[in-house]
């Protein structure tokens, strides 16, 4: 049973100009966001999508762009009040 | 190229070797593999009970920051020239869980430095990378050890790993193994052919359960000091502290750090915020139902009023938390739930907490 959050949020694009279909993409993907079809890569799950930036750091084509970062809300809230960058901060109790 | 097993009794030649630090004795070295004019520390594929008590621990939040083993090359087995090459993350866990999947497997496993932290979590800050995969190669001298050029790599390394830089920057070409470790020795079998079930991440019932205790040991602290205060209420005689008092609380908190994880997706909604509020909401009925309490009366009303505006509140912000050791929410998600989430969730707690206070004084 696939999970499913939030809908319409995800960063992820696809330039298939760009694009060959060398399937990397699809290797490294833990959601099943983007498949083959007809011999193309595509979105297929846009949804499912959590942004962790592994299609878009290996294409080597810069096909794929997602604005990836830490999903995690108490290190964006930790953030929001030291006005900082969230990260997942090591040795704080954070969310590592 | 033949490697000679040495006698873990025989002292080991000529110091550190010229390709690695010497890697410290651990309980789970079994031997040594002589190599290249240095040595490469065996590992057992059997976890003992220090390991089994060691993953407990940081699974309730002991020392979890510091469980570590030393980056560097290892072997399973009796590996050789043509044995595949396994990265792992130096998390000892992370060790841990692969070892124990390559029972009767010849193969090479490079720790690289992750500081301790998990391939998934260190992938996301750089820290399982392109970089230290390349200075790691270089450091334990791989070239010149293994007759091939490919290693594989956790497909949940990717978020870090640029796989054709590592390829261009140390001459290895990158195959991304499985999610989990168990598909390892079927995937090796298959030539290095993963299926799609095991380039799938899910989170069922006993991954989001595993992941409970932490997030129950993170309000231990401030449940101590609202303890610490209650106590030095009911020692300066301004409060009788009962059970019956506390446990709505309580009883928020587990909905919030167990309740949650167990029944996430059986709970209606998307939104972690949400879900949290409904489970909390629901408490705060049963509660309310518990104590029996009358819509006659000010006070009762007040005090239900209390109840559903801060006990839901609270397993709402636990579950929220949530969303950083769940496996499907994102960045971009989480931005958006907390906009409403986080000023509903404090409106309505000023609100509860209100009422409460109100009620006190309300016949």
């Amino acid at each position: 049973m696939k999970l499913k959050y939030l809908k319409n949020v995800a960063t992820l694009n696809l330039d298939s100009d760009k694009c060959t279909s060398c399937g990397i993409c699809l290797d490294v993907c833990p959601r099943e966001v983007l498949v083959e079809k007809e011999s193309r890569v595509v979105i297929q799950d846009r949804d499912a999508c959590i942004e962790c930036g592994a299609c878009a750091l290996n294409c080597p084509f810069a096909a794929i762009t997602v604005r990836a970062g830490v999903g995690c809300a108490s290190a964006l809230i930790k953030a929001g009040l030291t006005g900082g960058e969230a990260t997942c901060g090591c040795g704080d109790g954070g969310c590592c | 190229m033949a490697f000679q097993k040495i006698d873990m009794q025989a002292p080991a030649c000529c110091g550190p070797s010229p390709m690695q630090n010497t890697i410290a004795d651990a309980h789970f070295i079994t031997g040594r593999l002589a190599v290249n004019g240095g040595e490469v520390p065996l590992v057992s594929t059997r976890l003992n009970w220090r390991d089994h008590w060691g993953t407990w621990k940081v699974r309730w939040d002991i020392n979890r920051m510091n469980y570590q083993v030393q980056p560097g090359l290892y072997g399973v087995g009796n590996p050789k020239a043509d044995s595949p090459v396994l990265v792992s993350a130096n998390y000892k866990m992370s060790f841990d869980y692969l070892r124990r999947e390559l029972g009767g497997i010849d193969a090479w496993i490079l720790v690289i430095d992750t500081k301790g932290v998990n391939v998934w979590c260190a992938a996301g800050k750089g820290t399982f990378g392109t970089e230290e995969i390349v200075n790691r190669i270089a450091q334990v001298n791989l070239a010149g050890i293994v007759n091939h050029k490919t290693i594989i790599v956790p497909q949940l390394g990717a978020p870090g790993v640029s796989a054709h830089q590592v390829k261009g920057r140390s001459g290895f070409r990158v195959v991304y193994g499985p999610v989990r470790a168990a598909d390892l020795p079927v995937f090796i079998k298959s030539g290095m052919k993963a299926t799609p079930a095991m380039r799938k991440v899910n989170f069922n019932l006993i991954d989001r359960l595993v992941l409970a205790p932490v997030e129950v040991v993170g309000v231990i602290r401030p449940m101590s000091i609202a303890a610490l205060i209650l106590l030095t209420l009911q020692v300066a005689g301004l409060m009788t502290v009962s059970w019956a008092m506390v446990y709505p609380y309580l009883g928020a908190i587990v909905a919030g750090t167990v309740g949650f994880p167990l029944l996430l997706p059986i709970i209606p909604g998307r939104s972690f915020a949400w879900k949290g509020w409904l489970l909390g909401a629901l408490w705060a009925l049963s509660v309310i139902w518990f104590k029996g309490w009358q819509w006659d009366t000010w006070h009762s009303i007040l005090q239900a009023l209390g109840y559903l505006g801060i006990l839901p509140a609270i397993s709402a912000y636990l579950a929220l938390n949530f969303t950083g050791a769940s496996t499907y929410t994102s960045l971009s998600g989480v931005q958006k739930e907390m906009k409403t989430a986080l000023p509903a969730m404090a409106i309505v707690l000023c609100v509860g907490i209100a009422a409460l206070g109100v009620g006190f004084f309300v016949k």
